[in-house]
C-alpha cells in the first residue's frame, strides 16, 4: 500500500506526459486528480494503520552498495511522515481539482498535470524515505518539478530566468545538504534515521560534528525554505501559474526544509548552538520579509514575501526546540496560505490575469465566493482570534517567550507588519471602488465551482484548523492533539513542557489579540474609508522605495555572486584557456616547427653537396681513427 | 709466403690501384653533373672495391672475398638497371641528365 | 576475442561496401556484437577473477604475449563500447559522396581497438591498441571534420597524445626491464623500483593518461577538437575514448606504480578539482553548444579522475560508474545538438529557442539526458556523482566542497542550454524544426531509458565490478 501510494502520482505524471496531449483535457484531469485522491485515501487508511500499530517500514532493494556502505531504497512511515502525506495528498487534491478551472484554457493543460503529478511523487518521496539520501532524492525532485512549473509559460524569458533561480538557489542549498549527509557517513557510517538517531543520542560523538552536520544540514533547508540569504528565488518563483504557488510554494515544498529539521530533531536538540543559527535566521527572515511585503504591489508578492516571513516563524519556533509547535504552523499555514493563493487565483482569473492591486478594488461585490474564503483566510494569517492562524502563532509566540522576552518581542512585531500588509492587501483588493479597464470590469466574473469548492474547504480548514493543537490550557482532553500525536516518534528527544504559567499564558495572548484588533482597524480606516491607496512607484521617498525594491538584494547577489562568475568564466576562457595554457601547448610545438625551418636549408635537394658532405664526413672519421 | 699470379706485382700493388681507382670514382661524382657520369663512377666505385675483395682474398687463401665480389657485381648490374631505367624515365620528362636539375625533393 | 576480432573484420568489409550497405554491414556487425556481449554477460562470472583469458605466444623473446582477458572493469567498459558504437553508427548518415564506406569502416576499427584496450592483459598489447584507437579517429575529425583549421587541429590532437603515449611507452618498457624483460601483466607487478624511479615511470603514465582524459591543464586540445569534429567523431571521443585515460589510471598506473603516485596523488587530486571548477566557469558564458558540452565533459572527468586518484572501494566504483554514465549522457547530448545543427544550421543558442513549441518529444528525451547530466536523483548521473563526491569527502573533506560547486555550476550552465534552446520564443532558424524522426527517437529512447534505469537500479553495475575493484585495491 505504501508503494501504491507513492506510485499512483508517478501513474498520472506518465499517463499525462505520454499521451496527455492526445486526451480531452476532462480526462486529463480526471487522471491528474484522481490519482492523487487515491493517494489521499490509501493515506488516510495509512494514517489509521499508524494510529493503531506504530510506525511501519517498508524496504524496496538495495539502492546503492558498497563496501560497508549500503543504502536502502526503503520507506518509513511514522507519526510525523503520515501527517505530512495527509497534508500534501490532501491539499495536493484540492489544487489539481482547482487546476482544472483554472488552466482549462492553457494549451499545455496535460503537460501540467504532469508536472503537479511528478511533484507530489517527488513530495511523497521526500517524506517517506526512511534515510537521507531518498529525502534527497524527493529534495531534488521537487526543487526540479518547481523549476519546471515555475517556467511553466516557456515563451516568457523572465519566468524562465525565474525557475532557473529557483533550480540554482535550490542547488546551493542541495550542496549543504548533500554534505551534510556525507559528514553524517563519516561520523556514524550510515544514514538510515533510526540508526543514526540511536547512535546520536548514545551520546559518544563530539558536539562539534553534530553541530557541523546540523548546520549542513540547515544550509540545505535555508535553500529549500526560503530563508535569509538564499530566500530571493521565493518571491520570483510567482511567475509559475497560480496553482503551483499555493502547491509547491506555499503549502508543501518550501515546508521541506522545516520536516527535515523535524526529522533530525535528536541531532538538533544535541548541538544547541545550531539551534540558535536557526532560531535567529528564521526570525531575520520574518521580519526581513515581512518589511518588504509591506511595499508590494502584486498580490501574489505579496503573499510569497508573507510565505517567506511565515517559514522563517516556523524555523523560530525550531529554534527554541518548539518542534510540534513548528509542524502545527506548517499544517495551518498549508490550508491559510493554500486558500489565500488559491483565492488570488481566483481573482487574478475574474481580472483576465491582472495582478497589480492598484488596479483592483470593489470586487466584493462581485467575487462572493472569493471574498469571504479569502477574508477567513486573511483573518487566519494575522492570527485573528480562534482562527486556526492564531492558535498556531500564538504557540509559537508563547514558546519563544520562555525562551527570551526580546526575542518575542521582535516577533510579535514581525506578526504585526504581517497583519498590516495582509489586510492592506485585503482592503485594496476587495473594497472601495474598481480602479481597472471597462474590458476587465465587463468580464469579471466569479470563478467556476471547481474553482470554488477547493476555496470553500479550504476555508473551513482555515476557520476550524486550530482544534488539532488547542493550548493545553483548554484541557488535557481536548488539547495538543498533534503534540501527542509527534511524541509518539520513538528516539525523539524529550522535548521539554510548557513552563509557563496559565496567567502568564493568558496574558500573552490578550497581548497579540489586542494588537490583531487595532491592527484591523487602523487598517480598515487607513485603507478603506481614506481610500488610501499605494502609490505610484515613482511617487515614492527613498526609504519606500528601498523597500519597494526589496532592499536591493537581488542587485547586491548579481553584484557579488553573478558578476564575478561571468567575469571568472570570461577571464579564464579568454585569457588563462585560449592565451596561457594553449599558448604553451602550441608554444612547444612551434618551437619544434622554427628549428626545422632553420635546418631545412640543409637539405637543399643537392646531390653533389649531399656527396661532398658524406666523403667530408667519412675524411673525418676516418681521420680520427688513423691518428 | 704470398702466392702471386702475376710475378713482380704485389699485393702493395693492387691496393694502390685500387685506391687510386676509388679516388677517381668519388671525385668524378663530386665534380660531373652528368647522371649516366655519375652512374659510371659509382661503377668505378664498385669496381675498385670489387679489386680489393679478389686481391685479399688471394692474399688470405680465403675464398670467401670472391664470393663477395660475385655478390656485388649482381648488386651493381641490378642497379645499373634500375638506375639508368630512372635516368631514361626522368630524362623523357626533364630532357636533361643534370643531376642539379633534379632538387625538387628538398624541404 | 571474438569482441575484437569481428569488428575488425567487419571494418575491412565494410571498408569496401559502399553507401547504404556500408551502413548496414556496420549495423550488422555493431548489433551482433551487442549480442555476443550479452552472451558473455550471460556467462559472465563477477568473482573477480579473469573471465574468458586468451594467451598466445607473440614475441617471446620480449615478453611479449597476445594476452586478453575480462574482468569486472573491462567487462563493464567493454559492455559500454559496444553500445555506444552502436547507438553512434545507428544513429549517424552518411551517404556514398561522403565515403560512406570508410567512415563506418573506421568507427568499426576503432571499436575493435577499444575493446582491445579495456582487455589486454599485456603492456605491449595495451599500447598497441592505445595507439590503434587513435588512428580512426584521427581520420574521423581529419575527413569529415568541420571548419577551415581543421587539419591544424586534428593534428594538434594527434601529436599532443602521442606525445603522451609515448612517455607511456617508455614507462613501460623500463618496467618491463625491471620485470624480468616480460610485459605481462602480473609479471609488471614484480618490478622493484625506488621511490624516484617510480616516480618518473608514475609521472610517464600520468602524461598520457592526463592528456586522454583530460585533466587540468593538459586539456585545451579537447574544446577545438570537439567543436570541430564531426557529431560522431565527437561521440566516440566523449563518449568512449577518454575513459581509456581512466582505465589506465586504474588498470596500469596506480596499481603498478603505488609508490610513485603516492607522491603526487594530493597534486593530481587538486588539479582535477581545479580543472571541475574551471571547466564548468569556463561553460557557464559559452554560446557555442559543442563548446559548452565540451568544457562540461572536462569538468564531469575532473570529477572521475579526482575520484580515481583518490583510489578507495567508493572512489573507482563511483569513478567505474560515472564512466559508464557519462559515456552514455555524453553521447546523447551530442547526438541531440547535432539534430539541433542539422535541422537549425547553427550551434550558436542565442540563434536558437523555441524548440520545445514544434518538437515536444526531442524536447522531453533532451530534457531527461540534460538532467542525467546534471545528476539529479534517479538519473544515472547522480549514482557516480554522490559516491565520487563522497570518495573525495573521505579524502579531504574541504575538497569535496569545492568539487561539489559543480552540483551547482553545472546546473547553471545545463539550464542555461535548456532554457536559451529549447524554451523561450521560437526565433527564425527553429521556426520549421521537424520533432524526431523514429531513428533518432529510437535513439535517443534508448539513452533516455538508460538514464533513468541505471538512476533508479545501479546496482546491477556495481555488482559486476565490485570483486574486480576489490581485487586491484588490496
Amino acid at each position: 500500500m505504501i508503494l501504491l501510494i507513492i506510485l499512483l502520482p508517478l501513474i498520472g505524471f506518465a499517463l499525462n506526459g505520454i499521451m496527455g496531449n492526445k486526451l480531452p483535457k476532462s480526462i486529463v484531469g480526471i487522471i491528474g486528480s484522481g490519482a492523487v485522491l487515491g493517494s489521499f485515501i490509501l493515506t488516510c487508511i495509512l494514517f489509521n494503520q499508524v494510529a493503531n500499530t506504530g510506525a511501519i517500514e517498508y524496504s524496496l532493494f538495495q539502492w546503492i552498495s558498497i563496501g560497508n556502505m549500503q543504502i536502502e531504497f526503503s520507506f518509513l512511515v511514522d507519526q510525523l511522515s503520515v501527517w505530512m502525506m495527509t497534508i500534501i495528498t490532501g491539499i495536493g487534491f484540492l489544487i489539481h481539482v482547482y487546476s482544472i478551472g483554472y488552466m482549462h484554457d492553457d494549451e499545455g493543460f496535460s503537460r501540467f498535470f504532469a508536472y503537479l503529478n511528478l511533484f507530489i511523487f517527488s513530495m511523497l518521496l521526500l517524506v517517506m524515505g526512511s534515510n537521507y539520501l531518498i529525502l534527497f532524492i524527493g529534495w531534488e525532485g521537487v526543487g526540479l518539478c518547481s523549476y519546471l512549473l515555475i517556467g511553466f509559460w516557456y515563451k516568457n524569458v523572465a519566468y524562465g530566468h525565474a525557475a532557473r533561480k529557483a533550480f540554482i538557489m535550490n542547488r546551493i542549498g542541495d550542496l549543504g545538504l548533500l554534505l551534510g549527509i556525507f559528514l553524517m557517513f563519516d561520523t556514524f557510517g550510515t544514514i538510515q534515521y533510526k540508526e543514526v538517531f540511536e547512535f546520536a543520542s548514545s551520546g559518544s560523538y563530539s558536539t562539534e560534528r553534530l553541530t557541523l552536520i546540523t548546520l549542513l544540514l540547515f544550509v540545505g533547508a535555508m535553500g529549500k525554505s526560503a530563508q535569509i540569504p538564499l530566500y530571493t528565488w521565493l518571491p520570483d518563483a510567482m511567475a509559475g501559474p497560480t496553482p503551483v504557488s499555493a502547491l509547491i510554494h506555499a503549502a508543501t515544498m518550501v515546508t521541506a526544509g522545516i520536516y527535515l529539521i523535524v526529522r533530525s530533531k535528536v541531532l538538533y536538540t544535541l548541538s544547541p548552538t545550531t539551534l540558535d543559527v536557526v532560531l535567529y535566521v528564521g526570525l531575520a527572515t520574518s521580519l526581513f520579509a515581512a518589511f518588504i511585503g509591506l511595499r508590494q504591489n502584486d498580490i501574489k508578492k505579496v503573499l510569497a514575501y508573507s510565505t517567506v516571513s511565515q517559514l522563517g516563524l516556523m524555523f523560530v519556533a525550531l529554534g527554541v526546540g518548539a518542534y510540534s509547535s513548528g509542524m502545527f504552523h506548517v499544517t495551518t499555514h498549508a490550508f491559510f496560505k493554500a486558500l489565500l493563493f488559491l483565492g488570488a487565483g481566483s481573482v487574478i482569473h475574474a481580472m483576465s490575469g491582472e495582478q497589480d492591486i492598484r488596479k483592483m478594488g470593489g470586487l466584493k461585490g462581485t467575487l462572493k465566493i472569493t471574498h469571504i474564503t479569502f477574508l477567513i483566510g486573511t483573518l487566519a494569517i494575522i492570527g485573528f482570534p480562534l482562527f486556526s492562524g492564531f492558535f498556531s502563532k500564538d504557540e509559537i509566540l508563547a514558546k519563544v517567550f520562555e525562551h527570551s522576552p526580546i526575542l518575542w518581542a521582535v516577533a510579535l512585531f514581525s506578526s504585526f507588519i504581517t497583519g498590516v500588509y495582509m489586510l492592506r492587501m485585503y482592503f485594496v483588493t476587495f473594497w472601495g471602488s474598481f480602479r481597472g479597464t471597462e474590458d476587465q470590469k465587463h468580464h469579471l466574473h466569479e470563478s467556476p465551482i471547481s474553482m470554488t469548492f477547493p476555496l470553500m474547504v479550504l476555508a473551513v480548514l482555515s476557520l476550524v484548523g486550530g482544534i488539532i493543537n488547542l493550548p493545553h490550557l483548554m484541557g488535557h482532553s481536548v488539547s495538543e492533539k498533534l503534540h501527542h500525536w509527534l511524541s509518539q516518534i520513538k528516539d525523539v528527544a524529550v522535548e521539554h513542557h510548557a513552563a509557563l504559567s496559565v496567567d502568564m499564558e493568558l496574558m500573552l495572548m490578550g497581548i497579540a489579540i489586542v494588537m490583531v484588533l487595532c491592527t484591523l482597524v487602523a487598517c480598515y480606516i487607513i485603507y478603506n474609508k481614506k481610500e488610501n491607496l499605494p502609490v505610484e512607484d515613482y511617487k515614492q521617498n527613498s526609504l519606500a522605495s528601498f523597500i519597494g525594491n526589496k532592499f536591493y538584494v537581488d542587485e547586491l547577489y548579481h553584484r557579488i555572486f553573478v558578476r564575478p562568475t561571468e567575469i571568472a568564466s570570461n577571464l579564464f576562457y579568454k585569457i588563462i584557456d585560449v592565451s596561457i595554457i594553449d599558448g604553451i601547448v602550441n608554444g612547444i610545438g612551434n618551437i619544434a616547427v622554427n628549428v626545422s625551418k632553420v635546418i631545412r636549408f640543409i637539405q637543399n635537394g643537392n646531390i653533389e653537396f649531399y656527396f661532398l658532405a658524406m666523403v667530408l664526413a667519412i675524411v673525418v672519421i676516418l681521420s680520427r681513427f688513423i691518428f | 709466403m704470398q702466392l702471386l699470379l702475376i710475378p713482380g706485382i704485389t699485393q702493395e700493388h693492387y691496393l694502390w690501384l685500387s685506391a687510386i681507382l676509388f679516388s677517381i670514382g668519388v671525385t668524378g661524382v663530386l665534380i660531373r653533373r652528368n647522371a649516366i657520369i655519375l652512374l659510371m663512377c659509382i661503377e668505378l666505385m664498385l669496381n675498385a672495391v670489387n679489386l680489393l675483395f679478389a686481391a685479399f682474398s688471394t692474399y688470405l687463401s680465403d675464398s670467401n672475398g670472391q664470393i663477395f665480389v660475385f655478390f656485388i657485381m649482381v648488386v651493381a648490374a641490378a642497379e645499373a638497371a634500375v638506375g639508368l631505367a630512372i635516368l631514361i624515365l626522368t630524362y623523357r620528362n626533364s630532357r636533361t641528365t643534370e643531376v642539379t636539375y633534379w632538387d625538387k625533393l628538398k624541404w | 576475442m571474438e569482441l575484437i576480432l569481428l569488428p575488425f573484420i567487419a571494418a575491412f568489409i565494410t571498408f569496401m561496401a559502399k553507401g547504404k550497405t556500408a551502413k548496414l554491414v556496420a549495423i550488422l556487425s555493431a548489433s551482433f556484437q551487442l549480442v555476443l556481449t550479452a552472451i558473455m554477460l550471460f556467462k559472465f562470472n563477477a568473482a573477480g577473477n579473469t573471465n574468458f583469458e586468451l594467451n598466445y605466444p607473440w614475441i617471446p623473446q620480449m615478453g611479449i604475449n597476445f594476452r586478453i582477458g575480462f574482468d569486472g572493469i573491462s567487462m563493464m567498459l567493454a559492455i559500454l563500447t559496444n553500445i555506444l558504437s552502436f547507438l553512434i553508427i545507428f544513429s549517424s548518415n552518411r551517404d556514398e559522396n561522403d565515403r560512406a564506406g570508410l567512415f563506418y569502416g573506421l568507427i568499426l576499427l576503432m571499436q575493435s581497438a577499444l575493446i582491445g584496450v579495456f582487455t589486454s592483459l599485456n603492456g605491449f598489447v595495451f599500447y598497441l591498441f592505445w595507439e590503434l584507437a587513435l588512428i580512426p579517429i584521427y581520420l574521423i575529425c581529419g575527413i569529415w571534420g568541420e571548419g577551415s583549421n581543421k587539419i591544424q587541429i586534428t593534428l594538434k590532437f594527434f601529436i599532443y597524445t602521442f606525445a603522451g603515449s609515448l612517455l607511456m611507452l617508455a614507462s613501460l618498457i623500463y618496467l618491463a626491464a625491471h620485470a624480468n624483460g616480460s610485459f605481462d601483466y602480473e609479471a609488471l607487478f614484480q618490478a622493484q623500483l625506488s621511490d624516484a624511479e617510480s616516480l618518473l615511470v608514475a609521472l610517464g603514465f600520468f602524461i598520457a593518461f592526463a592528456i586522454k582524459m583530460p585533466v587540468f591543464p593538459f586539456h585545451t586540445w579537447q574544446p577545438q577538437t570537439y567543436t570541430m569534429a564531426p557529431a560522431q567523431g565527437s561521440m566516440l571521443l566523449s563518449g568512449i575514448m577518454l575513459k581509456m585515460g581512466v582505465y589506465g589510471v586504474i588498470r596500469w598506473m596506480i596499481p603498478l606504480v603505488p609508490k610513485g603516485v603516492i607522491q603526487f596523488q594530493s597534486t593530481i587530486i587538486i588539479l582535477a578539482i581545479i580543472g571541475i571548477v574551471y571547466g564548468a566557469i569556463i561553460a557557464i558564458r559559452q554560446n557555442d553548444l559543442k563548446k559548452i558540452i565540451a568544457y562540461s565533459s572536462f569538468s564531469h572527468v575532473g570529477l572521475i579522475a579526482a575520484g580515481a586518484f583518490v583510489f578507495s572501494l567508493q572512489g573507482i566504483q563511483g569513478s567505474m560508474i560515472q564512466m559508464f554514465c557519462h559515456g552514455i549522457n555524453i553521447v546523447g547530448l551530442f547526438f541531440a545538438i547535432d539534430i539541433i545543427e542539422k535541422r537549425t544550421g547553427t550551434r550558436d543558442i542565442k540563434e536558437l529557442g523555441g524548440i520545445v513549441s514544434s518538437a515536444p518529444r526531442f524536447a522531453i528525451l533532451f530534457m531527461v539526458v540534460l538532467l542525467g547530466s546534471v545528476a539529479v536523483p534517479l538519473t544515472n548521473g547522480f549514482i557516480g556523482e554522490f559516491l565520487l563526491l563522497k570518495a573525495v569527502f573521505d579524502y579531504q573533506a574541504i575538497l569535496a566542497l569545492v568539487a561539489g560547486l559543480t552540483v551547482i555550476f553545472c546546473a547553471v550552465y545545463m539550464l542555461r542550454i535548456y532554457q536559451l534552446a529549447i524554451f523561450g520564443e521560437v526565433k527564425e532558424k527553429t521556426t520549421n524544426f521537424e520533432d524526431l524522426n523514429w531513428m533518432e527517437f529510437t535513439t535517443l529512447g534508448i539513452i533516455g531509458i538508460l538514464v533513468l534505469a541505471i538512476g533508479v537500479y545501479p546496482q546491477w553495475l556495481l555488482n559486476l565490478t565490485e570483486a574486480s575493484v576489490m581485487n586491484l585495491i588490496k
